[in-house]
């Protein structure tokens, strides 16, 4: 996937040093509020339109399943020693962004640094992440937060003005497929890895 | 894209030519898989975690390659649809000893008309069957390209990659 971030004039997107190494093997919910606290992202000041997530009835706890198994086994009720935050509890209970982002989509952080105070702990670590340009793909990885739990923030971000998003361009005539010009880019590109 | 079965080197492939060690993510789901939207009536249904690596390659000031390894396990469909939006093409590869691991990639790209190559991934060095063998026991059509790699060296992956955005060029071009 090619994702040609339109109208940016970042110019050097190489990582820093360490950056991208051995974080994959932390902690795969690495969350900074301990799973014992109650309503972990609710904080005082967020205005909560409509009937908020917690108001509703508990479901389940969500308990990641063997990928081999293939019944599915009920959750088991209350069990406490998980040390998961559910994985949406950040997003209000949403599993769909306001609008579909693409996991190669590029994210670029736009945001003045005062303009942070107040925002979810969550929302801050991904614009202290994005002042270097990333994907989508890459804030779920680096940040540990499952791909859909990152659509969504990041569809936050960008709804709030705290980000820049770049879609990656598609020829809509061929089911969003790269164009021919991208193409001859991409291969040129590689030609001279 | 890069699939194929498991254990096949589709990682291994991905970190030969990437510039940043493979990343993970994972996607969250619940067993009635995709198109959930709301986790308030879920209350039956448990959830499994599939994970994805991938690479990424800057080509240009402003043009970055994203690699994504696909997830291993095939029924996990809705993460391949999700991915092959917006894709170049896919190589598909192969692990001649296991043949019959490739079937269901090769069929979601027959199906999904996404270009893909299909690479043989040689194992220990070695390339037991020749590409035309392959073809026929697959029933790859003439213009798929077959090649032989080593998902190990960077080279080779790069090799595979050209190959692959020729072949999605022609195909464009068609």
């Amino acid at each position: 996937m090619a994702t040609p971030p339109g109208g940016s004039s970042s110019g050097n997107w190489s990582y820093g040093p360490g950056q991208g190494q051995g974080q994959g093997d932390q902690h795969r919910y690495d969350f900074p509020s301990a799973p014992s606290q109650h309503r972990p992202y609710a904080h005082p000041g967020s205005q909560n339109p409509g009937p908020s997530p917690y108001d509703q009835p508990q479901a389940p706890r969500i308990q990641p399943v063997q990928p081999q198994r293939r019944t599915p086994e009920p959750a088991p009720a209350g069990a406490s020693s998980n040390p998961l935050v559910r994985p949406y509890a950040m997003t209000g209970g949403r599993t769909r962004p306001r609008y579909q982002l693409a996991i190669e989509a590029l994210v670029h952080t736009i945001a003045q640094p005062h303009q942070m105070q107040g925002q979810l702990p969550e929302h801050q670590r991904i614009c202290n992440l994005c002042r270097e340009i990333k994907s989508v793909a890459e804030i779920s990885a680096l940040l540990t937060i499952p791909l859909g739990v990152a659509r969504i923030l990041v569809a936050d971000l960008a709804e709030a003005g705290l980000v820049a998003i770049h879609q990656p361009g598609g020829d809509e005539n061929a089911g969003g497929q790269p164009d021919v010009t991208l193409l001859e880019r991409v291969l040129s590109g590689l030609r001279k890895l | 894209m890069v699939a194929g079965g498991f254990g096949v080197g589709k990682t291994t492939f991905v970190g030969a030519v990437s510039e940043i060690n493979p990343l993970r993510t994972e996607a969250v789901m619940t067993s009635a898989s995709a198109g959930i939207d709301d986790l308030t009536h879920t209350g039956d249904k448990t959830t499994t975690t599939v994970a994805m690596d991938f690479g990424r390659i800057t080509l240009d000031q402003d043009l970055i390659l994203y690699l994504f390894g696909t997830p291993g396990q095939d029924r996990f469909w809705f993460m391949w649809d999700d991915l092959v939006r917006g894709a170049i093409g896919a190589i598909v590869l192969v692990d001649t000893r296991r043949l019959a691991d490739c079937f269901p990639a090769v069929d979601y790209f027959e199906n999904s008309g996404l270009p893909f190559v299909i690479a043989l991934n040689g194992f220990d060095g070695q390339q037991p069957y020749q590409p035309d063998e392959v073809r026929e026991a697959l029933q790859i059509g003439p213009d798929t390209p077959i090649i032989t790699t080593d998902a190990r060296h960077r080279a080779d992956a790069k090799s595979a990659l050209i190959t692959l955005v020729e072949h999605a060029l022609m195909a464009r071009l068609r």
